[in-house]
């Protein structure tokens, strides 16, 4: 039963599919790690980037990573009138915690039931020329619609560390958290800044969504799968950390994996919540959390 | 509310719904209060916890599965009768809220939030894979044979709900001005002050939890007579739990009666729209309504009244 | 000399790799008044916070009336007579002031509550500290002041036998210092001790009886006020070199 190829085939797939999970997660990193804000509906807007590149690919033939790559701007505006319209109810007043949670539920469902009244229950998927094709090291498989995901959302997540540590607006973001009357002393707009930040966010999940439906057949339900890893995913890289995020949806991703390989594939959604609990129970931090 | 004033206000209710089962025969209409009063009581249940506490349940599909699901076996097992297997679902809902709080209580509200949805996922796994309740293909139930006077069995289903409901407003009503209902407010206010001020709230949010637990089990124990087919994906229902979460939010947290209001107006709503309009379009109603209420009047309707009544000298 | 109250002994408390508290030694005799003093950051309130048990301490362990509560949680050390008013208030918003009284009446000073109405136990208590007036006033809508005078009368509510009141005179006018010293001094005749954390001197050294300065999480000083006054450590904290 326990062979080597075996071994390494599902630490292989765990790893790409980390990688992906990544791209699920970062949005939520900025959002949740870094914001505080809890966006529960984040992977409704995935699936919504995910039936994007459907429509768009199945009309025009459009490359689906392509579409979630033009997509993101428009789902960064999207995501910063979302932040304004959660700012002006909650944030202002200090309701965050009840109210905002029951926000994002609404939006979550709202998302979810709109998709099914225009599209049904029934699963679409997108057509590309890589999407069947799998290269082979060794006794080792590749599959090329899991390869694309890992290497777009690496370089996704690159790009946002790069931002986050290089660039004004990026540092502000880390900083707007932490301590936000010294920002403001520096004359920056804290509101501002976190509406840049929620919009990033969202912008992630368009890409997320385009490589999630390249992945596998997507329906509107699908997102409720998402929300436990992407939580599980930000806590145990640590609140804050992108570094951490890609690390820990690493290990969730070889974790799920091996878990699938050798348990049976019913079991991975538990995967998510059992590590989110063990880390909530022996290091809350995460890995390399800020506080 | 007098307390004279409340009782006297069941009873008239209760005997109302009496009187309405010896002149109404059209059954669509005990379909349809059956429905709201459900999700008045799943409203009640949840702001026990949401309300009282502010701790946010997200599962409650899952308690109200969990009731209907212990009807099933049990009934497929011993037989039972309603009252009983009211109780068992009850019992199996309480339990679970205690186990439940016991695991996530310690850890700030939006982690007790996520759990809940963890917790919804794992219980519908395990249940669509238990063949003897039917696993993913559900399970048939027979209509009760006996309905003591009534006309029909939906008749006596809508008055078990009827009561049930009564029962629940006013153990509701009891819990918020009691003494536990005032340590829940404060623990509501500010967690750090109340445990300053001696209220043990580890304890108090797990009877929260048990309460909301048990009185979801009890909805859900007669649902099965109720549709008599039963599958993990009725019972488990998203709408359900968005239904918990907005009636209350819409009608107001804060007062015992909120998701009472809620839920009968949002519940009404939904019955209308359905005949009117659309099945479907009726489920996106609840969703474009509790973020309109939250974002306009997170108080929720009780809140807009309490803000007219200030104003007036 | 009698047991001491309130006995803390080798406290450290570490958040990540900073040491807020290190190896701190304190006594509280039965119904003495000690004034806690010290620089901003010094670690006043992280010590009141593992007193109270908001905060649980890495090292060492603190006893009361011989009682060792280093693990209890904060409300079993309210109902053995420990309590705290907060630095920034923390009303229950939604309720009035008179409701606010009611939690800690029926919570913490249950086990040694005499027989009478809770309501009248908290008018008077409202009576004595001058809140009478806004009893049926929500609580959020209060002065500064008279929200400094509830998160007091919150903390009397508990009927403590050891009241640690952390800055309740910051920014308050002259005249208002002295009424919330009145307040305590009353409650000191009545036999409760009272640890007093404040920036504002004259008060600290009309109140106490015995003084503690921390610096840096460290014990620099210990005696009466006015051997703290000359002592060139305690000069040295405040000032710097």
């Amino acid at each position: 039963m326990f062979s080597a190829d075996l071994l390494a085939n599902a630490v292989v797939a765990g790893i790409l599919l980390g990688g992906f999970y990544a791209a699920v997660a970062i949005g939520l990193a900025i959002v949740f790690g870094q914001l505080d804000i809890v966006n529960i509906a984040h992977p409704a807007f995935i699936i919504v980037g995910a039936y994007i590149a459907y429509i768009l690919n199945s009309r025009f033939g459009f490359d689906p990573v392509l579409v979630g790559l033009l997509a993101a701007p428009a789902f960064f505006v999207v995501g910063a009138l979302i932040y304004r319209v959660y700012f002006l109810a909650f944030e202002r007043t200090g309701q965050e915690s009840l109210s905002g949670l029951a926000f994002f539920f609404g939006v979550m469902f709202i998302i979810e039931v709109v998709l099914i009244l225009i599209y049904g229950v029934d699963y679409r998927l997108v057509q590309a020329d890589y999407i069947g094709q799998t290269w082979r090291i060794g006794f080792v498989d590749f599959p090329l619609r899991m390869l694309v995901p890992f290497a777009v959302a690496t370089a996704l997540t690159a790009a946002i560390y790069t931002f986050m540590s290089r660039t004004f607006m990026g540092r502000a973001i880390q900083a707007v958290a932490q301590d936000r009357l010294a920002l403001q002393l520096m004359g920056a707009d804290p509101v501002r800044i976190k509406q840049w930040a929620f919009g990033l966010g969202i912008a992630t999940a368009a890409i997320a969504g385009s490589l999630l439906i390249v992945i596998g057949p997507v329906e509107p339900s699908v997102g409720r799968l998402y929300i436990g890893r992407a939580f599980a995913i930000v806590v145990l890289g640590g609140m804050g950390s992108i570094k951490g995020m890609f690390i820990a949806a690493l290990i969730l991703g070889i974790v799920e994996s091996m878990v699938s390989t050798f348990a049976g594939p019913s079991w991975s959604p538990a995967v998510a919540f059992g590590l989110l609990a063990l880390t909530l129970a022996l290091r809350p931090a995460g890995l390399f959390g800020r506080r | 509310m007098k307390s004279a004033a409340f009782w006297g206000a069941l009873v008239a209710i209760f005997a109302s719904g009496l009187a309405l089962t010896a002149v109404l025969e059209n059954e669509y209409y005990y379909n349809a209060l059956y429905l709201i009063l459900q999700a008045t009581l799943m409203a009640v249940a949840w702001n026990v916890l949401g309300g009282f506490t502010g701790y946010v349940n997200f599962g409650s599909a899952a308690f109200f599965a969990l009731g209907a699901y212990t009807t099933v076996a049990l009934n497929k097992a011993l037989g039972l009768p309603l009252p009983l297997l009211i109780l068992a679902g009850g019992a199996v809902g309480g339990l679970v809220g205690f186990g439940l709080g016991y695991l996530t209580l310690r850890l700030k509200g939006v982690y007790f939030a996520i759990a809940t949805l963890a917790m919804a996922i794992v219980i519908e796994t395990f249940i669509s894979n238990w063949s003897y309740v039917g696993g993913a293909r559900g399970s048939y139930m027979l209509t009760p044979e006996k309905h003591l006077w009534f006309d029909s069995y939906i008749q006596m289903l809508f008055m078990v709900m009827l009561l049930l409901t009564l029962v629940a407003v006013a153990i509701s009503r009891m819990l918020s001005s009691s003494r536990l209902g005032r340590g829940l407010a404060a623990i509501r206010d500010d967690e750090v002050a109340a445990e300053s001020a001696g209220v043990p709230t580890l304890r108090l949010k797990l009877v929260s939890t048990t309460v909301m637990g048990a009185m979801m089990g009890v909805a859900g124990a007669p649902f099965p007579y109720f549709v008599t087919f039963v599958d993990p994906v009725s019972a488990f229902n998203l709408f359900i739990a968005v239904n918990a979460i907005a009636m209350p939010m819409i009608g107001g947290t804060g007062h015992w009666i909120g998701p009472v209001i809620g839920a009968l107006l949002v519940g009404t709503t939904q019955e209308i729209v359905k005949v009117t309009v659309s099945s479907e379009l009726n489920v996106l109603i609840v969703g474009v309504m509790l973020v309109v209420f939250i974002t306009l009047a997170p108080q929720g309707i009780i809140g807009l009244l309490q803000k007219r009544w200030k104003r007036k000298p | 000399m009698s047991a001491p109250l309130l006995q803390v002994r080798g406290l450290t408390k570490r958040f990540g790799g900073f040491v807020a508290l290190d190896g701190i030694q304190v006594h509280v005799g039965p119904g003495e008044r000690l004034g806690l003093i010290g620089p901003n950051g010094s670690g006043k309130t992280t010590l009141i916070n593992c007193i109270s048990g908001a905060l649980f301490n890495d090292e060492g362990s603190i006893q009361f009336d011989g009682q060792d509560i280093t693990r209890m949680p904060p409300h079993r050390r309210a109902r053995l007579g420990v309590a705290r008013s907060f630095q920034i208030p923390r009303p229950f918003r939604s309720m009035t002031v008179l409701e606010n009284l009611r939690v800690p009446l029926e919570y913490a000073a249950r086990s040694r509550a005499g027989q009478r109405r809770v309501i009248d136990e908290a008018m008077e208590l409202l009576e004595s500290i001058g809140l009478r007036h806004c009893a049926q006033q929500n609580s959020a809508g209060l002065t500064q002041v008279d929200m400094r005078k509830l998160e007091l009368a919150r903390a009397l509510a508990a009927k403590p036998r050891l009241l640690v009141s952390d800055e309740a005179m910051a920014g308050l006018s002259s005249a208002e210092v002295d009424e919330i010293l009145e307040i305590l001094l009353a409650l000191n005749r009545r036999g409760v001790a009272v640890i007093m954390i404040e920036h504002i001197m004259r008060a600290v050294m009309r109140f106490s009886q015995r003084i503690v300065v921390l610096d840096a999480g460290h014990k620099i000083a210990e005696g009466t006020p006015d051997e703290i006054v000359n002592n060139p450590d305690v000069e040295r904290a405040y000032l710097g070199e």
